[in-house]
């Protein structure tokens, strides 16, 4: 199928009043670019001077708790929500003033947003009766999308036939089938249940590889997250905190919100005794001295926290390099690993996520546990990582 | 040994509903069985009757074309009461329901508010706006347009908007509920696939609100054709509807039994129009149902 794909993509269907920008423009412009957009509802900003630009093809997740503006920013490329400020290009064309008709923009909805009262045929065929395509190209289109989501043959049945998973396929479908410039998922998995949901991922991530389609997802699961996008844009509070692929944003952390929002990671407030260009020296709150990678000399004295992912602890015997010691406050048991609360005496107690080698330690028992000096990403006073 | 009661123990749900039931079986099952008993009986003289039972008030009714033709002149009334309301509520009720106004309820309760004077009340101030010292009439009059008061008053165009002012806040209620009950994303979905906003009311909201609709036209329908204090206050002697056809063969004529008889007839003609909708929109509203 790819090569067909190919073809029937690119040249997308022209909508009326859309055809602006010139074919040269088009083909080197990103897919979606944001310049400073702003969007306040009334007194409320939701979101303040986002930049973003998103390469053609590419999948790429805003990520955030609820509030953030995730989902604002999302619907403003829809043209659902109004900006306030700033610009919004699709293919290099600005869209601030195209209605949101002619935007040609698939979207997927958390809540499906199937019509009740339109069989799956007319759900899926929706988008190309308003682009005059003729009849039998409509049903041709329709049965390839819906071969595409494993549902051919569903062409009779209502919505209310099908199961969740079944419902969100046909909205991809939907989305999908008249070949629009971008596709905007807004929490598609999170109406469904867990098994669902992971076969999902895959599916909607095997769907806009081979389609090629620019994909903007939105979620607030980190999971789904880093399992699923070439760059993630992780929000806070209507501003991005740090743009990356998946490994950069998990490994090396911008901010403190990042560290903690993705993963869960320890933060062990210290002071600096001495460093050098390559290394570090704190003096953890808790009374501990380590040492840390640190990429340049950082003042005596000065104020920092050493951002540790619970895989990153070795626990027991193996526990070598900044070596603590603690006592368990949890263990839970996760088969092929176990994740234990350790109290080493400050404030919150550290998690760390070991392999199991000989037994699972119990409640109460003082243990050993160390992380290697590049195991670990400093941030300043600030909450910034120190680069 | 004694079964203890539990929250769901079919008993108690016995118990709990048995007060309505009986409130049903008394006063409205009974009531209406002691009526169709009445249809045959022997009309004698005004006032009198005898309880021999005879099929003459049955036979009455259905071969003389006076009865037929109120009964069907009645349908018709509310038939056009019926239609003008969900014209004119429809609108109401989608902009209380698209409005962005902050302060949605007073909408609502505006809508309520006429239901706080007596409909008898309410009735009679038409008279004051369309007789012929109405406020109309005078008007025209002083400012010269007209010389002759405008016959407004006493004929079907007078009871049809009676009823639609009485009978329009069930519309808006109606329609307005199915509204609310549409999730606004399929608008979204459907403008964010090329839909202007007047294409995605005609594929979406609109035939979503069709239940609501179609329940108000029924109620409006039903309240109209029952009606009789708008026909008798605002209507001729030409524009009585079958409600005071029922009214002046027993309080006029004395004759319970045909009163009866007619009373039995519109039951079942405006029972039928009832079952026949809900057999009809039941199927729609499952099909709203499952799919919301």
């Amino acid at each position: 199928m790819p090569d067909s794909q190919g073809t029937t993509l690119h040249p997308r269907p022209v909508l009326a009043g859309a055809a602006g920008a010139s074919a040269a423009a088009e083909a080197n412009s990103p897919a979606v670019e944001f310049r400073d957009i702003d969007i306040a509802y009334g007194k409320f900003v939701a979101v303040r001077d986002f930049s973003l630009s998103i390469r053609k093809g590419s999948f790429v997740t805003l990520l955030g708790p609820s509030g953030c503006g995730k989902t604002t920013i999302l619907r403003s490329i829809a043209g659902l929500v109004d900006i306030s400020g700033g610009q919004i290009m699709i293919d290099g064309r600005r869209v601030d003033d195209v209605p949101i008709y002619k935007r040609n923009i698939g979207l997927v909805f958390q809540s499906y947003a199937l019509f009740p009262h339109k069989n799956v045929f007319d759900n899926v065929a929706f988008g190309l009766k308003y682009r005059n395509v003729p009849k039998p190209e409509i049903a041709r289109k329709v049965g390839k999308a819906l071969e595409m989501v494993r549902l051919p043959g569903s062409e009779k049945k209502l919505p209310s036939q099908l199961s969740g998973g079944q419902q969100q396929r046909i909205a991809l479908a939907r989305a999908i089938v008249f070949e629009p410039q971008v596709l905007l998922l807004d929490e598609p998995l999170s109406a469904l249940d867990a098994n669902m949901r992971e076969e999902m991922r895959v599916e909607i991530k095997k769907i806009q590889k081979e389609t090629g389609i620019t994909a903007i997802f939105v979620t607030h699961d980190q999971e789904e997250a880093l399992s699923m996008s070439d760059r993630i844009v992780v929000m806070n509070a209507g501003a991005v905190e740090q743009i990356g692929t998946p490994e950069e944003v998990y490994e090396a952390p911008a901010t403190a919100f990042v560290a903690d929002f993705l993963g869960k990671a320890n933060m062990l407030a210290g002071t600096v005794r001495g460093s050098d260009r390559k290394t570090a020296v704190v003096v953890l709150g808790t009374g501990q001295t380590i040492n840390v990678a640190c990429p340049r000399p950082l003042a005596d004295g000065s104020k920092v926290t050493v951002v540790v992912r619970p895989q990153k602890f070795s626990v027991g015997a193996g526990a070598s390099a900044n070596r603590l010691t603690g006592r368990v406050v949890s263990a839970s048991y996760l088969g092929g690993s176990a994740i234990y609360e350790i109290d080493i005496g400050g404030k919150a107690s550290l998690r760390a996520n070991a392999p199991i080698t000989g037994r699972v330690l119990r409640e109460g028992e003082t243990v050993d546990l160390g992380f290697d000096a590049e195991g670990c990403v400093l941030l300043d006073e600030g909450g910034q990582r120190i680069s | 040994m004694k079964r203890r009661w539990t929250l769901y123990d079919p008993r108690l749900a016995w118990m709990l509903v048995a007060p309505v039931l009986l409130l049903l079986i008394f006063f409205l099952v009974l009531p209406i069985a002691v009526m169709a008993g009445y249809t045959f009986f022997t009309f004698v003289t005004a006032g009198v009757e005898t309880s021999a039972l005879t099929t003459a008030n049955w036979h009455e009714f259905l071969t003389d074309s006076y009865y037929s033709g109120f009964l069907l002149k009645t349908l018709r009334v509310g038939a056009i009461t019926a239609a003008l309301c969900g014209v004119l509520g429809y609108f109401p009720a989608y902009f209380i329901w698209a409005t962005t106004f902050r302060h949605k309820w007073l909408l609502l309760l505006l809508l309520i508010v006429p239901f706080w004077i007596s409909f008898t009340i309410r009735t009679f101030s038409w008279i004051n706006i369309l007789g012929e010292q109405g406020v109309i009439n005078v008007a025209l009059l002083k400012l010269g347009i007209i010389n002759e008061p405008l016959p407004m008053l006493y004929n079907e165009g007078a009871v049809i908007l009676g009823m639609l002012h009485f009978l329009l806040p069930y519309m808006i209620l109606n329609v307005y509920v199915s509204l609310e009950s549409i999730d606004r994303t399929l608008i979204s979905a459907a403008r964010s696939m090329g839909c202007t906003s007047a294409q995605a009311f005609r594929e979406v909201t609109l035939p979503l609100s069709l239940p609501g609709l179609a329940a108000g036209l029924l109620l409006c329908f039903v309240l109209a054709a029952g009606s009789y204090v708008t026909p008798q206050l605002l209507g001729s002697g030409r524009d009585a509807l079958f409600g005071n056809l029922i009214y002046d063969t027993i309080m006029g004529e004395l004759n319970w039994p045909m009163g009866a008889t007619l009373s039995i007839v519109l039951f079942i003609v405006l029972g039928l129009f009832a079952a026949v909708y809900t057999r009809y929109m039941g199927m729609s509203q499952i099909v709203k149902g499952l799919g919301g």
